[in-house]
């Protein structure tokens, strides 16, 4: 087992297994957050971040899911400096564009803007429901905690250019990691990339619109 | 000179061997027949150094045919240059224009180093053959072919994997310098066979660990390789190395 995860396709399989299980957390996040849309005041909402807040599977989870996101980041470094070892002397001409997708070339880029988008996203909500006793003792709610933190125009600019981010490290990571667990068909490969295409538009589009509607007062 | 001949301006990366540091040199060449090969090119270009007293350029080319895939050259950005599906030997001049500045450099790659100019050592791939890219020859005669029926679409992708003439494009695309479109079809082509089960567990084993042991990058699954690939061997090859590797790490 150690060889196999120390090998390079070990550690393709790992990143597609890590990816899909980050991948599988954006739908229950995505399903929950969806729940300000009710615009009743956010009841719905926080009655789900509660629910959230106790459950010990969440919890439990909520462990897994740091482990996943570390172990996904740790092995996009290992790979990526093993990949420029392989190559020490740079082409002086190189036409990426001719055979292959910028995203699909950027997927390091791509994560590390995301990561920077987590570490402030994690600050806002995380921090402040996990680690200090603001919403426990009932002086806050995460919906009000979320309508303070996207009065800031500069945030919402932010949340909506990381969701752009998001979308195009789906596009290329959703379809990889079939590829990479062996998963090439002829019937069920332009399936996954349909699904894969449609996944990386509509989740990151629903996110970005939760601080724009929050913004516009359309949601109260 | 007739019509349609082109003058054109060629940088050219020279080294002298694996030590030395190399670089771009600048060199024209006139009147070049839309007709020729690119590497008829280079041969008019060589005559010139070589009536000048100059050293001549290294390149590697063996049939000029596209089926050895001895002639890498990494011309203006891309394998075998402009044109898809085609080895440099089968690039003709006529896919430039006349005043054309054209950058031609060796495969890049650690596993691929420079012998001289523009040719490399490809010898890791033989390793990587050597490892398992055989399999075992029954002695005695042939048995009856209808004891073995094959699928036809099994016959054909075993067929289309074999196809790969071993040139190294994928890896000189690649932008992580993986091999694994290489390493992927030669495993392909004798897992898909009813005469490959017998190492194929194996085979999948020691070649992916010799691919690995020489150096070459991981697969992002880009699909450049793919594209510039000069017989089209398919990304499904990689996703079933993948398969084989784990099943074989399973058992």
């Amino acid at each position: 087992m150690a060889n196999f995860l120390q090998s390079s396709i070990g550690k393709k399989v790992l990143m597609s297994i890590t990816g899909l299980f980050l991948i599988s957390f954006l739908v229950v996040h995505c399903f929950l957050n969806s729940f300000i849309f009710f615009n009743d005041g956010g009841v719905m909402f926080n009655e789900g971040a509660e629910f959230m807040a106790h459950n010990p599977i969440i919890r439990t989870m909520e462990i897994v899911l740091f482990i996943g996101i570390i172990l996904h980041i740790v092995q996009a470094l290992i790979l990526t400096l093993q990949n420029q070892k392989a190559r020490p002397i740079k082409y002086a001409v190189q036409n990426g564009a001719a055979n292959s997708k910028w995203y699909s070339r950027s997927m390091g880029l791509l994560g590390t803007l995301i990561l920077m988008f987590l570490i402030i996203h994690l600050k806002h909500f995380w921090y402040v429901s996990r680690l200090t006793d603001e919403i426990t003792s009932g002086e806050e709610t995460l919906f009000g905690e979320m309508i303070e933190v996207f009065e800031n125009p500069m945030i919402v600019l932010l949340y909506v250019l990381a969701m752009f981010s998001l979308g195009y490290h789906l596009l290329h990571g959703f379809q990889s990691a079939f590829q990479s667990l062996g998963l090439n068909h002829k019937k069920y490969s332009p399936l996954i990339a349909a699904i894969g295409f449609w996944f990386s538009i509509i989740v990151p589009f629903i996110f970005a619109m939760m601080p724009i509607s929050i913004y516009f007062g359309l949601i109260k | 000179m007739s019509t349609g001949n082109m003058n054109l301006t060629l940088k050219i990366w020279r080294q002298k061997n694996g030590k030395e540091a190399g670089n771009l040199v600048s060199y024209q060449v006139k009147d070049i027949s839309p007709d020729m090969s690119f590497l008829e090119m280079i041969d008019v270009l060589n005559e010139q150094l070589i009536n000048k007293g100059d050293e001549s350029i290294a390149f590697d080319h063996d049939c000029r045919e596209g089926i050895c895939g001895m002639c890498s050259m990494f011309i203006n950005g891309r394998a075998h240059g402009p044109k898809e599906g085609i080895t440099t030997c089968q690039l003709h001049m006529r896919s430039f224009k006349d005043g054309d500045t054209i950058v031609v450099e060796p495969w890049r790659a650690a596993s691929f180093p420079v012998i001289k100019d523009l040719t490399v050592d490809r010898s890791a791939f033989d390793r990587i053959i050597a490892k398992g890219g055989y399999i075992s020859v029954n002695t005695g005669n042939a048995q009856d072919a209808n004891n073995i029926p094959i699928p036809k679409t099994e016959a054909d992708a075993a067929f289309n994997a074999a196809a790969c003439i071993g040139c190294g494009a994928c890896v000189a695309t690649c932008k992580n310098s993986s091999a694994m479109l290489f390493v992927a079809a030669k495993i392909s082509q004798f897992a898909l066979l009813p005469q490959g089960q017998v190492e194929r567990e194996t085979r999948a084993l020691n070649m992916v660990n010799q691919m690995d042991e020489e150096g070459f990058g991981n697969c992002t699954n880009t699909g450049a390789c793919e594209v510039e690939c000069p017989k089209g061997i398919s990304l499904e090859n990689i996703a079933r190395m993948n398969r084989e590797f784990y099943l074989a790490n399973i058992k």
